[in-house]
């Protein structure tokens, strides 16, 4: 424990940097999903506030924070004041264990860019992903209505179910980098990224994630068509839009991490390492949003059907072919 | 510093096991079983167990109890202040169970008044790896199996009670 003043500043730093540029990201990337989609459809989305309407998640922001703190009556009221709580927190803790850049030096001291290079960083963001379950769940739950019940239950079961085929198609990429450091599978990755070796590993991960991040066609959870809006019908303004932040949080960290498993991470030629980072990160939110626009939402056995008797073979399957891919690469 | 971390922690641990027994509510008392889980995990951290704080919080709060939720949840228990108050007679045995084996805990503390030192240094994953499953690779094969039993016992069960139904 020999830290100088000069690092605790340079990592504080660091951290504040993470979470301003998350969280503007994240109000930035739902009015890029407006815009998007508005296009998709061929409206014009929101322009108004601004240039190009580039104001609009400011706007946003003030309406939140300014309409009614609303609880229903019969509501268990602490879960229910915690539960956005819950959903937002474990998403955006994920990101600690994420590099999203080359390690820079500043004044002499090297400054990793990953707020925490953890040795079990994999399995730190599988622990917070199926933490994260709790916020829908009790989300659900807490708000004493039917509606939100149903959505929470069923966010309850996709997200347990997709959390395991999610987990099983991280295994081969384990394996490759031999280590569940991030930083460590990153540098595995350094001429040639997993998604060349693995791609089936990332077809199921990419599935997995949508699922997780509760986004079309996996929005079962809150499938405005029968359940009004899920898990989180009961609440308003600023909870509402702690759940909702927390979803746009989610497709980032997410995005990031499929980024620094499959694709090389930060590595790229010409580009800085960050800006590279970034680019990977957001054509994921662009996929995301993209899907959003184009597929319907899966029946609840067409869901359950996919995760358990689809995904989850197959990842165990890709498991088994990659170990013996290795073992006899190993021994000739 | 890390010593008032751990007893800050294990402070929340075991008031939120209490706090889990004494609570009426089943999704409140689940919630702060999880919190004592969380706990206990990043006390497995401070000693230098990352491995083993990553599998409590994967499999104990983050499978285990989300389970046990979604059951509830389905169930609908209805009213849980209504629950039957054991008898004496059921819950005098466990209770002197329990107070045997917390008198030689304490013996075992107390007979035992330092404190051994930490290890120097965080065992990577590879070590216990390795220890697992070529040091104890047999032992690691039966547990499975006998999970695997437990598996197809449970499923056999709800077979039985499924055709038991139609009938």
């Amino acid at each position: 424990m020999t830290a100088s003043s000069v690092d605790i500043a340079l990592f504080a730093a660091k951290v504040g940097l993470v979470f301003f540029v998350i969280l503007t990201l994240a109000a930035y990337l739902v009015f890029a999903e407006r815009r998007i989609l508005a296009w998709v459809q061929d409206r014009k989305g929101p322009n108004r506030v601004g240039p190009f309407g580039l104001l609009q998640p400011l706007a946003d922001l003030i309406k939140l924070l300014t309409k009614e703190d609303f609880l229903p009556s019969a509501a268990d009221k602490w879960l229910f004041y915690l539960a956005p709580a819950m959903a937002a927190i474990p998403a955006i803790m994920i990101f600690a264990v994420i590099p999203f850049g080359a390690p820079l030096t500043v004044a002499g001291h090297a400054v990793p860019l990953v707020v925490a290079d953890l040795n079990i960083g994999l399995l730190f963001f599988l622990a917070l992903s199926s933490i994260a379950v709790y916020g829908v769940a009790i989300g659900g739950w807490a708000s004493n209505s039917k509606y939100s019940l149903l959505g929470g239950i069923r966010g309850l079961a996709q997200l347990i179910s997709y959390e395991l085929s999610m987990g099983l198609s991280l295994v081969p990429i384990v394996m490759l980098a031999r280590s569940f450091s991030l930083t460590e599978i990153v540098d595995a990755q350094r001429t040639i990224p997993f998604i060349i070796y693995q791609p089936l590993a990332f077809i199921i991960f990419l599935i997995s994630i949508t699922a997780e991040c509760k986004r079309i066609p996996f929005d079962l959870p809150e499938a405005e068509g029968e359940l009004v809006a899920g898990f989180h019908t009961e609440y308003s303004g600023m909870r509402f839009g702690l759940f909702f932040v927390g979803e746009y949080i989610n497709i980032i960290v997410l995005g990031g991490l499929a980024t620094t498993l499959f694709l090389g991470g930060w590595h790229g030629p010409l580009l800085p390492p960050v800006i590279w980072f970034t680019l990977k990160t957001l054509a994921f939110a662009f996929f995301f949003i993209w899907m959003r626009g184009t597929l319907p939402r899966l029946r609840y056995d067409q869901l359950m059907h996919l995760g358990w008797k689809v995904l989850t073979p197959l990842a165990l399957m890709n498991i088994l072919v990659t170990a013996w891919w290795l073992m006899l690469k190993n021994h000739m | 510093m890390e010593q008032t971390i751990f007893y800050i922690l294990a402070a929340a641990a075991v008031l939120a096991t209490v706090l889990a027994i004494t609570e009426k509510h089943p999704v409140h008392a689940i919630l702060f079983l999880v919190t004592s889980l969380f706990s206990m995990a990043t006390i497995f951290y401070l000693l230098m167990a990352p491995l083993v704080a990553a599998f409590e919080v994967i499999l104990y709060a983050g499978a285990i109890m989300v389970l046990f939720l979604f059951v509830i949840m389905m169930l609908d228990l209805g009213h849980p202040e209504k629950g039957l108050a054991p008898h004496w007679k059921e819950w005098l045995p466990a209770a002197v169970l329990s107070g045997i084996s917390i008198a030689s805990l304490v013996l075992v503390i107390v007979s035992r008044h330092a404190a051994p030192a930490a290890p120097a240094a965080m065992p990577t994953i590879r070590e216990v790896a390795v220890r697992l499953f070529q040091e104890h690779g047999l032992a690691v094969e039966l547990i499975s199996l006998q999970l695997l039993f437990a598996l197809v016992g449970a499923l056999y069960l709800g077979r039985q009670a499924k055709s038991g139904d139609s009938k």
